[in-house]
């Protein structure tokens, strides 16, 4: 009944900048319709991932599957068609257009040919794609926001309107760059409830960074840790928690020579 | 209507025309410094066509803005591949060639200038730029008014959203210089006469003026800055050999109170309630 396949496929990835090697012969997968986590230190190459990922940045080696397919080679615009989309880790929505506007970019790559391109969206509220992105941000409780200019939004309003924008590229893999991030607790909470629900409606898998380890336990039911460009673990939530390694680095405990390590590793 | 004020009238036209060809690369996020030269492109193939076989201005002006536009196309692909100050400096370059070029044309007369026979007066025009006012509007009501500004916003991400960013801009570009030659081709029927020098870097930069000042956010920014600015010079004129200096004076004052532009479309939305408005409308549909 369940497709075997797993949604997002690493395969020995390695990236460089310059000397500095951030992705190192990394392999992970995450199953579908999982809410996996990608956490570890400052600098463990977690944004990059997604970069790689959605193609920002391109691979040095190995190979990137999504949904069985490889992407590896594949322009970063043509990717969204394939099931991906993403949140950053700056909010970085579109200043100059409204909040619905915003959404509707996420249409894109649904409604991109000559033809969706001159149908007059804005001109009539009734038009079908500026109804979904209407009905989107109604679902989501965004909808006063619907015309307001995007810059004068609250922080946490922003970083939720570019998880609806994210799904209405209706993608079957959703990153999420530190969506917590910055959030007082009520937005925290509104973030959360959001997720929520689309997960539940939608047969979406999450892929998140995230540091907040409250909003990690409470949404996500697998952990991939990273360091240093390698996975060190992976796991439930509660395995990850109670491997050394990762409290090694978390909590700084005294497995290891903890300083040593530090120098080592830094100058490495 | 006086000799005097048609003139003014038509200029306005004219450049309300210009504005909007230097608008659409700018809400792409381009800044075409060469738009004089592709309005010198319609203005010398419009005049070449009506003179030489005689056909109907209207279509002979449409013709220059098609073939102004066929330029741009194919200077678009290699002058888009550079990026923010190169790339002003790189439709600077295509602008003066274009200047160069036509001046050593003899078949259009070359250094000496070139008469056009066929006339056009200020109904023809301002029809002319209340078609090119109403179609850009209707074109940012469209998901490419989106979709440009998106990618004048936010590159990156625009593309990561399936967006063919190089493809608007080029589409953004080529329209542009497409309303340019239309421009051009109008100041042509109707001044009788036309020389390479009148198509120089200056006209370029101050047709960029307009809708930089006007504001770049919206439609009617370029609308309004090219009414300003074409209107403050002649209003001035009683100062006689100052009137520039004034003139300059109010572009700095202005950039200098309001760099977003006259305009802004937050500032549209207030002003006009359609903050709430479109809401309430919203919510009923």
């Amino acid at each position: 009944m369940t497709n075997p396949q797993p949604i997002l496929r690493l395969d020995r990835i390695t990236k460089r900048f310059g000397g500095m090697t951030a992705i190192d012969d990394l392999s992970f997968t995450v199953r579908r319709g999982s809410r996996t986590a990608l956490i570890g230190p400052n600098g463990a190459g977690k944004t990059t991932v997604f970069n790689l990922v959605t193609g920002a940045v391109p691979v040095d080696a190995g190979q990137i599957f999504v949904d069985g397919r490889d992407l590896t080679q594949m322009p970063s615009r043509k990717r969204v068609r394939h099931g991906l989309a993403r949140s950053f880790q700056n909010v970085r929505l579109m200043p100059h257009l409204t909040a619905i506007e915003n959404v509707m970019v996420g249409q894109h790559c649904h409604n991109g040919g000559l033809f969706g391109v001159l149908q007059p969206v804005n001109l009539w509220p009734g038009n079908r794609w500026r109804a979904a992105a209407r009905a989107a941000l109604c679902e989501s409780g965004l909808e006063q926001y619907a015309a307001a200019t995007v810059k004068n939004l609250p922080y946490g309003v922003q970083k939720r309107l570019e998880v609806v924008r994210a799904m209405m590229a209706q993608p079957r893999l959703l990153l999420l760059d530190e969506p917590a991030a910055g959030l007082n607790s009520a937005e925290t909470e509104a973030l959360q409830v959001l997720l929520g629900r689309i997960c539940s409606s939608s047969d979406v898998t999450l892929l998140v960074v995230e540091h907040d380890m409250h909003f990690v336990g409470a949404l996500c039911d697998a952990v991939v840790v990273l360091d240093f460009g390698r996975k060190i673990a992976e796991g439930s939530p509660a395995e990850v928690r109670a491997d050394p390694r990762v409290q090694e680095i978390y909590l700084g405990t005294t497995i290891a020579e903890p300083v040593e390590r530090c120098h080592v590793a830094r100058s490495a | 209507m006086s000799g005097y004020l048609e003139g003014i009238l038509v200029l306005l036209a004219v450049n309300v025309v210009f504005a909007y060809g230097a608008f659409l690369p700018v809400a792409a996020g381009q800044l075409n410094l060469g738009l004089a030269g592709f309005a010198a492109i319609g203005a010398y193939a419009s005049a070449y066509l009506s003179n030489t076989y005689a056909i109907d201005p209207i279509l002979a002006i449409l013709l220059g803005g098609i073939a102004a536009g066929a330029v741009a196309l194919i200077v678009a692909v290699p002058v888009l591949r550079t990026r923010g100050i190169y790339l002003a400096l790189a439709t600077f370059a295509v602008g003066q060639i274009v200047q160069a070029a036509l001046l050593n044309l003899e078949v259009v007369g070359g250094a000496a200038g070139y008469p056009v026979t066929a006339f056009i007066r200020l109904p023809t025009i301002a029809a002319f730029a209340a078609g090119v006012v109403v179609l850009v509007a209707l074109l940012f009501a469209t998901r490419f008014g989106i979709a440009v500004t998106a990618v004048h916003d936010d590159e990156r991400v625009a593309d990561l959203m399936g967006l063919n960013t190089r493809a608007f801009q080029v589409a953004a570009f080529t329209l542009g210089s497409v309303i340019a030659g239309i421009g051009g081709g109008l100041y042509a029927h109707h001044f009788s006469f036309i020389e390479a020098q009148y198509f120089n870097i200056g006209l370029s930069i101050t047709i960029v003026l307009y809708v930089l000042l006007g504001g770049t956010q919206t439609v009617l920014g370029p609308l309004l800055g090219a009414a300003v600015f074409t209107l403050l010079p002649e209003l001035l004129r009683g100062s006689a050999n100052w009137r520039y200096v004034h003139f300059a004076a109010a572009v700095i004052i202005l950039m200098a109170l309001r760099p977003q532009g006259l305009l802004t479309a937050a500032q549209i939305r207030r002003l006009l309630g359609l903050d709430r408005a479109a809401l309430s409308r919203e919510r009923a549909a």
